[in-house]
């Protein structure tokens, strides 16, 4: 990062500046591109390989009160082996859960590359103290988490008190230690695009790894403007300060079709240097059994049947 | 088939004989007994009884039993209130085209049930039935037309006397409260198209001599692509239901051309005023005659904008 | 990297027969002319033979189109709005199969003609039918009368969208019609023909006869002719409009343009980025509203340029049948040969051109993605209309130069500002020579919004209530 830089973040006033500086997004503008790239038309090998590669690029998520050990355990089974019957079947990204249960997702996912995320910071408000935020991750991260997806204070941000966000950010990386931070901006809560744009760079100016759409908790979550826009965001923080951070939608991501989009937006967007799971991860639930019914209909040329799959 | 029904059954299926090709087999089977339609009430896109529990006994000019249709209270039509203002917002948000399309496909479902509204026009007494509702076909292709025409008529762009661009464009009040005329089909669609061309909802109070075709109606346009809540049908007294409606602290716009009764328009008027609802009351209606533009301009708010312009 | 496999569009939804004929009088004819062949410019496969419709042919149709004003004219508007209807339904019926009929003949990605062209196709006929019982709220007098037969003549960069606009409003007003598409895309008018017998439309009231430059003018010279229609070169447009001269004819010309794109430093720049994509390679250039002149506010021109490019870098040329291809093929050898003359006097002059890395299929007409820097407003590619993906950038520094600049060609089309600033927008719009100007978008088009240029990019407007104007007695 150069220098003029990291002083952006000395107060509110210069931190206003310059994320109120960024180019606007025009909203009409931006919902028309995402919609042209929607139209892309993936077909045979290109959208066998892009099935596989969106599995890879899978954060397993269970994130609910009934949450248990039970059901962690069961969910990790499946990231590792998708389709018991089917061994090609690539592994998902890593499994998400909430911090109470991350021992149990690392003991159940030792060994087998699938990595362990948790959402922390009093997910999804996000609404508590920063030492009950930095509390949370350090034992998250205690117990074995390898990925933190922090919720920013989204208050703070529409309040203008940009410099909070920012150093609550700082704060929380420093928690994570050598842990990979996501953080979260809830863009369904910020709901202009300028504010996406602005609240991506804060969160990269502040140490961020991954941008993270959405808690899955509010509507809308993971749209493919606001992905676009993010993206869009991390392209030209590579382009200034050379540092690059990756983009992860979450929420809303439920058919083959929604993650190939999500695919072709990386790919005319910001290109194959994201397309990766090390760069671009889809947060979701539902979504995996449906890229496996998409994935046995290409192979068996017969459309598949719930039954088939299993429900973990 | 009851046997006091038989007969007007039978007018119908004359005239619909001598209207086209669109005779059914009832009239030549007298063996089969017929499967009745039960009229309920049409809310927020559903088709629900009275919460009354109430009906009304719906006869034939001629005096014969036709139907038990609904009879509305006060609480269908604060229901239908709340449909309407839910619909509101998208309705009034979708592109003047789309709601062309949907005022026109009205129109093509409308022309396919063309036998059944004639017999159901016969049965209440209308005279050829086969033109009134030919009438009301063109009637909604006229009004589909004014969908994203009536802003380039109504609107304007003001050269007011500064470095300022001002314009002035159409937009729907609201939602509107409708009390049908007696004409059951061509008056009714007369004065609902012209309400939701524009972007409105409403709740009508159908005609309550006649009130079968309006339910038919609503069949028509719950199968047309017309969102859920943007037109809500009621049957029953318009005594009873009228000044409910006028009163509604949610309703901005108030058609009272099927009141025939001056005492109640009077009332209506009267609760109207208490949130300055807008009042059309016409006198001496045509329905055969070009309508012209003033039932949608009555439920039109004018909305000028200004913005400086320099460099 | 993330290779898209070839995704095309069925050919078999289209059914071209080997030969076509004229249609007039509600009938498919012979032309006495010479047929002439139309080929598919992506791979200049001959897809049809068609008719040459001679001077006698011509004057048959006007005939036939006189025989049918009478009763079309007379006939109550409603009743004259239902068959207009009736034509916008079919027409969304059978959009597909006229979508990929318009990409065949004209080389157009099917991306635009089946998310473009045919729905405005479509919505323009439904539009103008709710006219045809409403004109005489349209302010020109209670009854306005229409104006007698129509000669249209129309371009080959739109063929079913020019020729909707064309056809619809002068229907709607009671007119009736004489049409000649362009001899390199004639297909989708004629399957229109066909549309109009489906429609049940009476004979005589839209006929179509297809052929070159001579036919056009047979057309627009026929003394029974009430109104000519021409949207094309302003080369022509001059010409026609020197041949009616005198004659009582009521004229509306559509012709070229070199449109100014002026993009300002505070401008939203990824959207930026779109428009000026938008507006210059939608269609392959081959539009006369294209944003061909790139005015950019010289702060940041360096970041916007390279923005561009690194964009010009995914637009993926190729198989117009190709759901995936941005960029189709060049309309015909003698267009190419005129945008490869205009590009190569551009390199004569001094500006500098660049092209993505982009693979040119082996037959066919094609012309990559160009662009011109360091253009200046003397170089013919910042004067003459090219018609094709060519942009030519320039820089200004302050609004008035901007404007200044953008209205400092003979031509008055369109033209495109970007600016987050709203009043900004709404001056330099007071202040540009251009009949119609985008905002913070380009190119886009509506039937409800009048289209027609200043100058010498012609007169009269199509579309929207002003669109009336054109075929009415007034």
């Amino acid at each position: 990062m150069t220098t003029s830089l990291a002083d952006v973040a000395s107060s509110n006033v210069t931190l206003r500046t310059f994320l109120h500086g960024l180019p606007g997004v025009d909203r009409v503008g931006a919902d028309q591109r995402a919609a042209m790239l929607g139209t892309r038309s993936i077909k045979t090998t290109a959208k066998a390989e892009a099935i596989d590669l969106a599995i890879r690029m899978v954060d397993l998520t269970t994130l609910e009160g009934a949450d248990t050990p039970g059901k962690v355990r069961a969910m990790c089974a499946k990231a590792v082996h998708p389709d018991p019957g089917d061994p090609s079947v690539p592994k998902v990204a890593a499994v998400c859960v909430y911090p109470d249960l991350v021992a149990q997702a690392v003991d159940a996912l030792k060994g087998s590359g699938v990595k362990v995320a948790s959402v922390a910071t009093s997910f999804p408000s996000g609404r508590s103290s920063l030492d009950v935020k930095t509390t949370e991750t350090a034992f998250a991260v205690a117990a074995g988490a390898d990925e933190i997806d922090m919720v920013i204070d989204r208050g703070a941000f529409l309040a203008g008190d940009y410099v909070k966000v920012f150093e609550e950010i700082v704060a929380i990386k420093a928690a994570c230690g050598a842990a990979h931070l996501k953080v979260i901006l809830e863009t369904g809560e910020l709901s202009t695009y300028d504010n996406v744009r602005r609240a991506s760079w804060l969160a990269m100016l502040a140490g961020g790894d991954f941008i993270k759409t959405s808690t899955g908790k509010v509507q809308p979550a993971a749209t493919l403007p606001v992905t676009l826009i993010m993206l869009e965001a991390v392209r030209d923080f590579l382009a200034t300060t050379g540092r690059k951070v990756g983009v992860k939608p979450a929420g809303g991501i439920r058919t083959t079709k929604d993650a190939v989009k999500m695919l072709v937006l990386v790919n005319e967007t910001v290109g194959e240097g994201w397309l990766s799971p090390d760069w671009f991860r889809l947060g979701a639930s539902t979504l995996l059994n449906d890229l496996l019914m998409q994935r046995q209909k290409m192979a068996t040329g017969r459309y598949a049947g719930p039954d088939y799959f299993t429900l973990d | 088939m009851s046997k006091t029904e038989r007969p007007s059954r039978a007018r119908a299926s004359a005239e619909l004989a001598a209207e086209g090709p669109g005779e059914r087999a009832q009239s030549r089977d007298s063996v089969r007994l017929a499967v009745r339609k039960t009229y309920k009430l049409y809310i927020g896109g559903a088709f629900p009884r009275s919460e009354s529990g109430r009906s009304y006994v719906v006869t034939s000019s001629k005096g014969d039993f036709l139907a038990n249709a609904s009879k509305a209270s006060r609480k269908d039509a604060r229901d239908a209130v709340t449909a309407a203002r839910k619909a509101f917002g998208g309705w009034s948000g979708a592109t003047p085209y789309n709601r062309g399309q949907i005022l026109y496909r009205v129109a093509e479902m409308l022309e396919s049930r063309r036998a059944q509204f004639v017999a159901e026009l016969s049965e209440s007494g209308t005279k050829k039935a086969g033109e009134v509702v030919d009438a009301a076909v063109d009637r909604l292709v006229w009004y589909a037309g004014w969908a994203d025409k009536i802003a380039a008529v109504t609107g304007s762009t003001n050269p007011v006397a500064g470095p300022y661009f001002n314009i002035s464009s159409p937009e729907p009040t609201g939602v509107v409260a409708v009390v049908a005329p007696d004409e059951p089909l061509l008056g009714l669609i007369s004065v609902i198209a012209p309400v939701i061309v524009t972007g409105n909802t409403c709740v009508v109070i159908a005609s309550e001599r006649a009130p079968l075709p309006s339910i038919t109606l609503a069949e028509v346009l719950a199968t047309s692509d017309l969102p859920a809540g943007v037109v809500n049908i009621l049957t029953g007294s318009v005594k009873e239901i009228a000044p409910w409606l006028a009163a509604h602290m949610d309703v901005n716009a108030l058609d009272l051309t099927g009141v025939g009764d001056e005492n109640l328009a009077i009332t209506c008027e009267e609760a109207a005023a208490e949130n300055l609802k807008r009042v059309f009351r016409p006198t001496g209606a045509d329905w055969s005659a070009d309508p012209g533009t003033r039932r949608l301009t009555a439920f039109l708010e004018t909305k000028t904008v200004w913005h400086p312009t320099g460099a | 990297m993330f290779e898209y496999a070839p995704a095309p569009e069925s050919r078999d939804v289209v059914d071209i027969q080997p030969s076509y004929g004229l249609f007039i009088d509600g009938e498919f004819a012979d032309g006495t002319g010479k047929s002439f062949k139309t080929i598919n410019p992506a791979s200049e496969e001959v897809l049809a033979e068609v008719a040459t419709a001679s001077e006698e042919d011509v004057d048959r149709a006007v005939r036939a189109a006189r025989k049918a004003f009478g009763t079309w004219s007379a006939m109550p508007g409603s009743e004259r709005a239902k068959y207009i209807f009736r034509i916008a339904r079919i027409i969304q019926e059978r959009s597909r199969e006229l979508a990929v009929l318009e990409s065949l003949d004209n080389g157009k990605p099917i991306r635009e003609s089946r998310d473009v062209d045919l729905p405005l196709v479509a919505a323009h006929f439904f539009y103008y039918a709710g006219w045809a019982d409403k004109l005489g709220y349209a302010g020109y007098g209670a009854d306005p009368r229409p104006l007698g037969v129509a000669g249209q003549v129309i371009p080959w960069n739109f063929p079913l969208l020019m020729l909707a606009w064309k056809i619809a409003p002068a229907l709607a007003c009671g007119n009736t019609v004489v049409l000649k598409p362009a001899e390199t895309t004639p297909l989708t008018a004629l399957a229109f023909a066909e549309i109009c017998r489906q429609a049940d439309l009476p004979p005589g009231v839209v006929n179509i006869v297809t052929g070159a430059g001579e036919t056009g003018a047979a057309l627009v010279n026929h003394p029974d002719v009430n109104k000519v229609a021409f949207t094309g070169s302003t080369e022509v447009g001059r010409q026609i409009a020197r041949s009616v001269a005198g004659s009582g004819k009521k004229v509306t010309l559509e012709l070229g343009g070199k449109a100014a794109n002026i993009v300002f430093e505070d401008a939203a720049l990824d959207q930026a980025v779109e428009g000026i994509v938008n507006g210059i390679f939608f269609n392959q250039g081959h539009v006369c509203c294209a944003g061909s002149r790139l005015l950019v506010q010289e702060s940041i021109a360096t970041e916007l340029l390279e923005a561009l490019k690194r964009r010009l870098g995914t637009l993926r040329l190729g198989d117009p049948l190709d759901k995936n291809t941005d960029i189709g093929a060049i309309n015909s050898a003698a267009q190419l040969a005129r945008i490869r003359e205009l590009s190569d006097a551009g390199e004569a002059e001094g500006a500098e051109r660049w092209s993505p890395a982009c693979s040119l299929p082996d037959k066919g007409f094609w012309f990559p993605p160009t662009i011109f820097t360091g253009v200046a407003q003397s170089h013919r590619i910042a004067r003459e209309e090219v018609f094709g993906p060519v942009l030519s950038v320039l820089t200004f520094r302050t609004p008035a130069e901007a404007v200044e600049k953008a209205n400092n060609t003979p031509f008055g089309l369109s033209a495109g500002v970007w600016t987050e600033k709203g009043s900004r927008i709404l001056w330099v719009a007071s202040k540009l020579r251009a009949g119609v100007v985008w905002a913070n978008t380009f190119n886009k088009f509506d039937p409800t919004s009048p289209f027609g240029g200043y100058k010498e990019s012609g007169y009269g407007r199509e579309g929207g209530l002003h669109g009336l104007e054109a075929y009415l007695d007034v």
